[in-house]
C-alpha cells in the first residue's frame, strides 16, 4: 500500500472500513415517518439465538435493500440514505418468545414498474438465506398506490368474467376432470360435456395435465372444446373450460394459447410453478386477446405453509393481483387443503376488496388502497362437496369460483348427476340465504328439501354426507381471539 | 325438450311469486335498481334482451316491481324474462344478481352447426330452433 492511498482512507465512524452493525449502517431508524409512497415490509423473524431482534430486522432491512456484509465506500457516490430500506419498528409475536415482528420501509425507486420479478428479486431475493437469522417470513406487504398504477391488474376479474359468461349472484361453479392423468382426449372431452351439461359453469384441467404421452395437448383442446360446445348449446347458457397451457417454454405456451383462442375458448389456464415473469406475459397475452386467465397455485405450500419461514400466501396473493391473474386457488376452510378460516378470509378479502384496513385477526397488517386495479376470482377446490354448500356460502361468500372435482364425478349416478346435485345445492342455499334465512344453521334441512324435487342431491347427500377434514391448520394468526376451527 | 338454464335459479322449480318477491326484497335491500327483461331469443351470446321500461330505480318496495312484473307478463306472455339487479357501487357498478321469472311451457332449445374447419378444427354454431322457426314475436 503506498502513502497516497493511506493518507485518502476514510476515517468517519460511518465509512471507516470495516464490519460495523446493521442498525449502526441506516438500516434501522425508529423515528423513520413513513412516506406514501413507500413499500412497506412485515417480516416474522427468528434470530439466532443471541442476535439482538433489531439487529436482525435491520440486517434484514439491508441484505434486501442495498447493503452487504461490510462497508463500502462506494455507497458514498449515491443518495445512499435514500435506497438503504429502513427497519423502523419491531414487536414481539403474541406468545412466542423467540419471534418477532420487523416492520420495513423501503423506497418506491428500488423497485421497477410494472415487475413482480423485479420487486421480489429485492424483497425476497438473497435474505432469505441469510445466517443472522434462523428463520424468516414475508407476512404482509402495503403496495402503495403510486407502485400499483404501474400495474394493470386483471384484465377480466370478476366483475368482467361474470358480464361474459352472464352468471350474477351466485358463486360459479366448476370441477377438474378427474382422474387428473391417463384419460384420453376423446374420453377427457366427455367428462366436460357431462359436467357442463349437468349444470357446470366450467371444467379445468388439473396443474398436472399438460402434454403428456397419454393425451397430447391439441387432442385435449379440440375435444374439450367440442365438449363445451355441445353443453352451451343443450342447456343455452355459457361455457367453458379452463385449458391449461403451461409449459417447457414461453414460445410453447404462447403456441398452446393462440390455439385455444381460435378454436374459441374463453379461458386459460397457468400453474403458478411457471414464474412470476411468465405469468405476467400470459396475462398481458389474455388482456390482449379476450381470454380470462386462471392461475393453479401449484407449489405454493412448498414456501407458504410453514409458519415461520417463507412467504405468506396472503402476500402472493397480492402479487398475484397486481400480475392480472383472473382467478386464483385461495382456499376452500372445509376441504381437503390447509387453511384456517380467517386467514383464509384475510387471503379472500386481499383478492376482492377494493381497499384494505388493518386488521390483524384475519392477518391483513396493513391499510392498503388497490389503486382500481381489478378483483381476482379467488376459487376454492380441493375436497368440497355439496353437503357442505350452507359453510361454503357463509366461509367464502359470493365471488368464489366453488370447484367440486371428486364431488362431481364421484357421483353414484355420474358425471351429470353430480353437476346437477352441486348446482341445485348452490342455488336452493343463495335463495335461502337472500330470503333472510338463518342458512348456516338450516343447511342440512335446506338441503334435504332441495332434495325433495332433485333426486342426484339426494343421492350425493346420503353418500358424502360424513365427510370432513378437520384437522388443526399449520398457518395459523397470532392475533386470533379464540382458536378457529372449520368445523361449523 | 331443452331447459334453458340462464341465471342464478335457473336449475330449481319456476321460483312462484312468492319466492320472487323475497329476491326483490333482497335486491333492494342491497341497494339494487330492478330491471325486467324479455326476450324470444335467449341465445347464450343475446346479452340486451329487450328492457321493460327503465331500471327501476329508488323504488323502495317490492309490491311496485312485482306490479310491473306481471304488466310485462301480460303485455308478452310466453317468452322468457329475466330479473336483474344493477348495483352502482364502486368497484361493482354491473349487475348483482340476475334471474328468470318467466319461461315459455315448451322450450325446444338450440341445436350446434359444425362446420369443418381446416385440419380437425370445427367452427361451432349454436343456432335455436325457435328463432329459426319463425320471426320475432311468434316463436313460443
Amino acid at each position: 500500500m503506498n502513502d497516497e492511498s493511506e493518507r485518502t482512507r476514510i476515517k468517519t465512524e460511518r465509512y471507516e472500513a470495516g464490519v460495523i452493525p446493521y442498525k449502526k449502517m441506516g438500516y434501522w431508524d425508529a423515528d423513520y415517518s413513513i412516506k406514501e409512497s413507500d413499500v412497506l415490509c412485515l417480516f416474522r423473524i427468528t434470530p439466532q439465538p443471541g442476535v439482538d431482534p433489531i439487529e436482525a430486522a435491520a440486517a434484514v432491512a439491508g441484505e434486501s435493500s442495498t447493503a452487504t456484509w461490510t462497508v463500502v465506500w462506494t455507497d458514498l457516490l449515491t443518495a445512499c440514505d435514500v435506497y438503504r430500506a429502513k427497519a423502523y419498528f419491531v414487536e414481539e409475536v403474541p406468545n412466542n418468545a423467540e419471534e418477532f415482528f420487523a416492520f420495513i420501509a423501503y423506497e418506491c425507486d428500488l423497485f421497477e414498474e410494472g415487475s413482480i420479478a423485479n420487486l421480489t428479486a429485492s424483497i425476497i431475493g438473497n435474505v432469505f438465506g441469510f445466517k443472522a437469522v434462523k428463520a424468516l417470513r414475508l407476512e404482509d406487504m402495503r403496495l402503495p398506490y403510486a407502485y400499483l398504477k404501474t400495474f394493470l391488474g386483471p384484465a377480466a376479474g370478476v366483475i368482467v368474467e361474470r358480464e361474459r359468461i352472464d352468471v350474477f349472484g351466485r358463486p360459479l361453479l366448476g370441477a377438474t376432470v378427474k382422474p387428473k392423468l391417463g384419460l384420453s382426449g376423446k374420453n377427457y372431452g366427455r367428462v366436460v360435456y357431462e359436467g357442463l351439461k349437468g349444470g357446470l359453469d366450467f371444467l379445468k384441467d388439473d396443474e398436472n395435465i399438460n402434454s403428456q404421452a397419454f393425451m397430447r395437448w391439441r387432442e385435449r383442446f379440440l375435444y374439450v372444446m367440442e365438449g363445451i360446445n355441445k353443453a352451451a348449446a343443450k342447456t343455452g347458457a355459457v361455457k367453458g373450460s379452463y385449458l391449461n397451457v403451461t409449459a417447457a417454454t414461453m414460445e410453447e405456451m404462447y403456441e398452446r394459447a393462440e390455439f385455444a383462442r381460435e378454436i374459441g375458448s374463453i379461458i386459460v389456464m397457468i400453474d403458478l410453478v411457471i414464474g412470476y415473469t411468465a405469468i405476467q406475459s400470459i396475462c398481458y397475452w389474455g388482456r390482449k386477446n379476450d381470454m380470462i386467465v386462471h392461475l393453479h397455485r401449484a407449489g405454493h405450500s412448498t414456501y407458504t405453509r410453514q409458519k415461520t419461514h417463507g412467504i405468506n400466501f396472503r402476500v402472493i396473493c397480492k402479487w398475484m393481483r397486481m400480475s392480472g391473474v383472473d382467478h386464483i386457488h385461495a382456499g376452500t376452510v372445509v376441504g381437503k387443503l390447509e387453511g384456517d378460516p380467517n386467514a383464509v378470509k384475510g387471503f379472500y378479502d386481499t383478492l376482492l376488496l377494493p381497499s384494505l384496513s388493518e386488521d390483524r385477526n384475519l392477518g391483513l397488517f396493513f391499510d392498503m388502497d388497490w389503486a382500481s386495479l381489478r378483483k381476482c376470482l379467488p376459487v376454492a377446490s380441493g375436497g368440497i362437496h355439496c353437503g357442505q354448500m350452507h359453510q361454503l356460502t357463509h366461509l367464502l361468500g359470493e365471488d368464489v369460483v366453488l370447484q367440486f372435482g371428486g364431488g362431481t364425478i364421484g357421483h353414484p349416478d355420474g358425471i351429470q348427476a353430480g353437476a346437477t346435485a352441486n348446482r341445485v345445492a348452490l342455488e336452493s342455499m343463495v335463495l335461502a340465504k337472500n330470503e333472510g334465512r338463518d342458512y348456516l344453521a338450516q343447511g342440512p334441512d335446506i338441503l334435504k328439501e332441495a332434495a325433495k324435487t332433485c333426486r342426484p342431491l339426494q343421492t350425493a347427500l346420503d353418500l358424502w354426507k360424513a365427510i370432513t377434514f378437520d384437522y388443526a391448520s399449520t398457518d395459523t394468526l397470532d392475533f386470533e381471539a379464540t382458536p378457529t376451527s372449520s368445523a361449523s | 325438450m331443452a331447459r334453458v338454464t340462464q341465471g342464478c335459479f335457473s336449475l330449481l322449480p319456476d321460483l312462484t311469486d312468492e319466492q320472487i318477491t323475497a329476491q326483490v326484497k333482497y335486491s333492494i335491500a342491497s341497494g339494487y335498481a330492478l330491471s325486467i327483461e324479455y326476450t324470444d331469443d335467449p341465445h347464450p351470446r343475446n346479452c340486451y334482451w329487450e328492457m321493460w321500461g327503465l331500471p327501476l330505480f329508488d323504488v323502495p318496495d317490492a309490491a311496485t316491481i312485482m306490479y310491473e312484473l306481471s304488466e310485462c307478463r301480460k303485455a308478452h306472455p310466453g317468452v322468457y324474462i329475466k330479473m336483474s339487479g344493477f348495483n352502482n357501487a364502486r368497484g361493482i357498478e354491473s349487475t348483482s344478481i340476475s334471474f328468470m321469472v318467466q319461461r315459455p311451457a315448451f322450450e325446444p332449445g338450440f341445436y350446434l352447426v359444425r362446420q369443418e374447419g381446416k385440419g380437425r378444427n370445427i367452427i361451432y354454431t349454436i343456432q335455436s330452433y325457435a328463432v329459426q322457426s319463425a320471426g320475432e314475436g311468434a316463436r313460443y
